[in-house]
């Protein structure tokens, strides 16, 4: 699992069947207690998450909860929208602009 | 699985229903158990939490199934990581 900002959005038409009707963002790992990392992720959207908010992502079987199946070709989905994080001092989190 | 120290927590009250009620803690893996894991330096990794842990507690962090089962409400939760057991005390003063 890990926490990102919704950077962007996805649409595709020709995929697999089991993909119809997800909605797909563009996701930005942000690094609690790391270096940030340039990696974007797709992550398909029950929630409905909107573009700039903080995200609670997560991957496999935990996704496909989301989703509501585990027969879908899709391996990441949000599972939450951040309203807050707090950290002890010391620990950062290094996004690519604003704070969550 | 790893051990690791609470050191922030995550509020979401927009949340898929299967995380309903649940703490959503961030525990930083100890050095020694994060080179375990691959060698590089983990970052916090987000836990439900299943035993009532809280900021600066010791925990032990399982993955997946284990994790799921700690909660207690069977496999269909959107979760990964799950912390199962809050450390009294131990030996092995090298981990962080």
């Amino acid at each position: 699992m890990l926490v990102g900002r919704v950077v962007g959005n996805v649409w595709a038409t020709q995929k697999d069947p089991t993909l119809e009707g997800l909605r797909m963002l563009l996701v930005q790992p942000l690094a609690l207690g790391e270096r940030a990392s340039d990696e974007i992720i797709v992550a398909a959207d029950p929630i409905g998450a909107g573009p700039g908010e903080t995200v609670l992502v997560a991957f496999g079987r935990a996704a496909r909860t989301v989703l509501g199946t585990q027969d879908a070709g899709w391996q990441v989905a949000v599972v939450a929208i951040v309203d807050d994080i707090s950290v002890d001092e010391g620990v950062t989190i290094a996004g690519r602009e604003s704070e969550p | 699985m790893f051990t690791g120290r609470v050191v922030g927590e995550i509020w979401a009250t927009q949340r898929h229903d299967s995380l309903e009620g649940f703490k959503l803690l961030l525990v930083d893996p100890f050095e020694v158990a994060a080179r375990l894991e691959g060698g590089k330096r983990q970052g916090l990794v987000v836990a439900a939490d299943a035993v009532d842990a809280g900021v600066g507690d010791e925990v032990i962090v399982a993955y997946g199934r284990a994790g799921r089962t700690a909660l207690g409400r069977g496999h269909d939760i959107a979760v990964e990581a799950a912390i199962v057991a809050v450390v009294d005390d131990r030996t092995g003063s090298e981990l962080g």
